[in-house]
């Protein structure tokens, strides 16, 4: 092992011992108006020492382990296969999409409600991470502010409800086509941005559309959020115990069954399905569309793309413009079964998630975003007992991840090429 | 008849100059070459006439059209195909799909009638049709990026250095097919490094020396031409 490496190995326990002491070492009590320091107890310290060997350790021998992690791929079944040929592979995908759909279909009638709730949730996130795998995965923009969108669809409804008395169905275009517009005025000026200078712009318009909810008091009721959201009535019956708005009947009543709060919640969840799969469609038809092949061609190489005429201009934009569709899309549904919003919904960290699940998902797969979407939103809820140590496995998750699989799930294109295959 | 026409052209990157006033005649129907020095600008050269950067002063006049100012969107869809500096093929893309990027304005008979030609004029491409374009030879990758240019059926064809890096046989075909698009009608802008290939191949060479032309003549005279010989010729 070299000297470099050991030397390393100690700057890295050092600072853990640097961070660790102030953070777990040394408590603030409050005794009566005063607050003291006091140290931590013996058991405390010597985890943290054991911490600071353990990072040692890690660090000094971290390209054996980092080995023995490299060859995981062994055990994966998949991992030796040939790649599939491309139009096999998408046939397949269609069946399994096809197969996911259907068990969706069922799913809620045999669950209980919470469960119910939470897949509408799962559905939310897959309609926005399809929209943003139009915008990272297959224009290959890295878009951190994604969560704008969503806010601005859901705000829409909000507003639009309290001011007009909007209905749900009325004002799913309407905040779509918002979110839409909202994402080509941000595209202009981003357009020449690459890569990181992107990253950053858009990080800073995701928080300046928050801050913007958080302090226009007089309009969105600031962090107090705005309640009242109606849920989506079909043709015209309401799903609560009484009717709210005149001229509408109550679902119960309709078809003579006992009241029960179950129906809402299904016809709600079964709202989310059939938008989450006319998203997946619609930008499916993208894909194949001369436009989808344009996203690729200049997330591939832009001076090339721009060389066969491609306008980046109008390239850039409509990836922009279709991503932030469909997240004002998943925001109104999210409004719409939440029933209050506030701008604490809308902070960066969804923003992270719904990346995180597109680059789980193998950045431009469609199905791959789709199962990463279910496992990020459910394996936190599954995690729950654990609660405040659910985000450090999604950490070690997502590192794991990147060490095992770094082209995502299911990558659209397979990276690895075996050399000796050829000739 | 003039196919295109550099008039004194300026090109700066920021501020600084890279181009001092260029001016350059391309005919229907010939071979031109333009040899120069490694950051004579050469490339700068092509790109202006892409509109990617924008000359800074001076016109740029293709098909008697004045495209200084035109977007590259513009120009790139009037009859004229470029094959850039480094090939710059879709690497993740297959080979055919690359080609159908390159006739992405045409309909789809004529992609089919371009494929068809290109795969005529390069049978390796029509063999490799399947694979991914980043996992073929530089030789073959260059082939790639001059069918991909085809599709679009331009009258006229930049090419950047095409035999950059490449086996000496590969580039021997690489030129042997430039000159048969010069046959098929298509007028060829070609800069190369590669000067005594380039001169033998051209109807008429420039020599472009830090931003500026420094001799123009017939392909032949260049050839024979002492300074060109010293500079560009090994002597
Ligand atoms: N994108 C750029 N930004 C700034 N300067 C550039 C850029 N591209 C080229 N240059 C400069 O312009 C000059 C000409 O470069 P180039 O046209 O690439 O030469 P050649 O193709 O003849 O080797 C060089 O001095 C180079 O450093
Ligand atoms: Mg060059």
């Amino acid at each position: 092992m070299a000297a470099n490496n050991l030397r390393h190995a100690l700057f890295c326990a050092v600072v853990t011992l640097i961070i660790s002491i102030p953070i777990l070492g040394l408590n603030l009590e409050a005794e009566g108006i005063n607050i003291i320091l006091t140290g931590a107890k013996t058991s405390t310290y010597i985890a943290i020492v054991l911490a600071a060997i353990a990072v040692f350790v890690f660090q000094a021998y971290r390209d054996s382990i980092m080995g023995l992690l490299g060859k995981l791929p062994n055990l994966n079944p998949l991992a030796d296969k040939e790649p599939m040929e491309q139009s096999k592979r998408a046939k397949l995908e269609s069946w399994i999409l096809t197969g996911i759909i259907v068990l969706a279909l069922f799913w809620p009638f045999v669950v209980s409600r919470g469960s119910v709730d939470l897949a509408t949730l799962v559905l939310i996130y897959v309609m926005l991470a399809l929209g943003l795998n139009v915008v990272v995965g297959l224009a290959g923009l890295l878009d951190l502010g994604y969560v704008a969108f969503y806010a601005v669809g859901a705000y829409t409804f909000a507003l639009l409800s309290q001011y007009t008395g909007i209905s749900f169905w009325m004002a799913l275009p309407i905040g779509a086509l918002l979110a839409g517009l909202t994402g080509m005025t941000l595209g202009f000026p981003v357009l020449r941005l690459r890569g990181d200078y992107l990253a950053i712009v858009t990080l800073g318009f995701g928080e300046i559309i928050r801050i913007l909810l958080n302090n226009w008091t007089t309009l969105t009721g600031g962090p107090n959020g705005i309640g009242g959201i109606p849920e989506p009535t079909l043709f015209g019956m309401e799903f609560g115990r009484r009717v709210k708005e005149e001229g509408n009947t109550s679902f119960h009543e309709t078809f003579g069954i006992a009241y029960s709060g179950e129906h809402k919640v299904i016809f709600l969840y079964l709202i989310a399905l059939v938008l989450a799969v006319i998203t997946a469609l619609i930008i499916r038809r993208f894909m194949r569309m001369p436009v989808g092949r344009a996203w690729e061609a200049l997330r591939e190489d832009e001076i090339a793309a721009r060389s066969l005429g491609l306008s980046r201009t109008a390239v850039k934009l409509s990836a922009f413009t279709i991503g932030a569709f469909f997240a004002g899309f998943a925001g109104t549904v999210f409004a719409s079964k939440q029933g209050f919003i506030s701008p604490e919904s809308f902070v960066f960290l969804e923003s992270a998630i719904i990346l995180a699940i597109v680059v789980l998902g193998g950045m431009g797969s469609q199905l791959g975003v789709i199962l990463a979407a279910i496992a990020v939103t459910i394996l936190p809820e599954l995690a729950r007992e654990f609660s405040e140590y659910r985000m450090l496995i999604f950490g070690a998750a997502m590192v794991l991840m990147m060490v095992w699989r770094p082209q995502g799930l299911l990558p659209m294109r397979r990276i690895h090429i075996t050399l000796n295959k050829q000739e | 008849m003039s196919m295109l026409v550099l008039e004194d052209v300026h090109t700066h990157y920021g501020k600084i100059e890279a181009l001092h006033g260029v001016s350059v005649e391309v005919n229907q129907g010939e071979i031109v070459s333009l040899i120069g020095a490694n950051g004579a600008g050469k490339t700068t050269l092509l790109m202006t006439v892409c509109g990617m950067p924008q000359a800074s002063a001076g016109r740029v006049i293709l098909e008697g059209r004045d495209i200084t100012n035109e977007p590259t969107a513009q120009i790139m869809r009037s009859g004229l195909a470029i094959v850039p500096e480094g090939r710059r093929i879709f690497s993740g893309l297959t080979v055919e799909e690359n080609l159908h990027m390159g006739g992405f304005f045409n309909t789809k008979s004529e992609i089919r009638k371009s494929q068809t030609h290109v795969y005529e004029l390069f049978p390796r491409l029509k063999e490799r049709e399947h694979q991914r374009a980043g996992t073929m030879s530089g030789g073959e990758q260059q082939m790639l990026a001059i069918g991909r240019a085809l599709m679009s059926r331009p009258n006229m064809i930049i090419l950047d250095e095409p035999s950059l890096g490449l086996a000496p046989l590969v580039i021997k075909q690489i030129f042997e097919i430039i000159g048969h698009l010069r046959d098929e009608g298509i007028t060829v802008f070609l800069v190369e490094q590669n000067a005594h290939q380039a001169l033998h191949l051209a109807d008429r060479g420039y020599v472009l020396e830090t931003g500026k032309i420094r001799l123009h003549d017939t392909g032949k005279n260049l050839l024979e031409n002492p300074d060109v010989q010293n500079a560009y010729l090994g002597g």
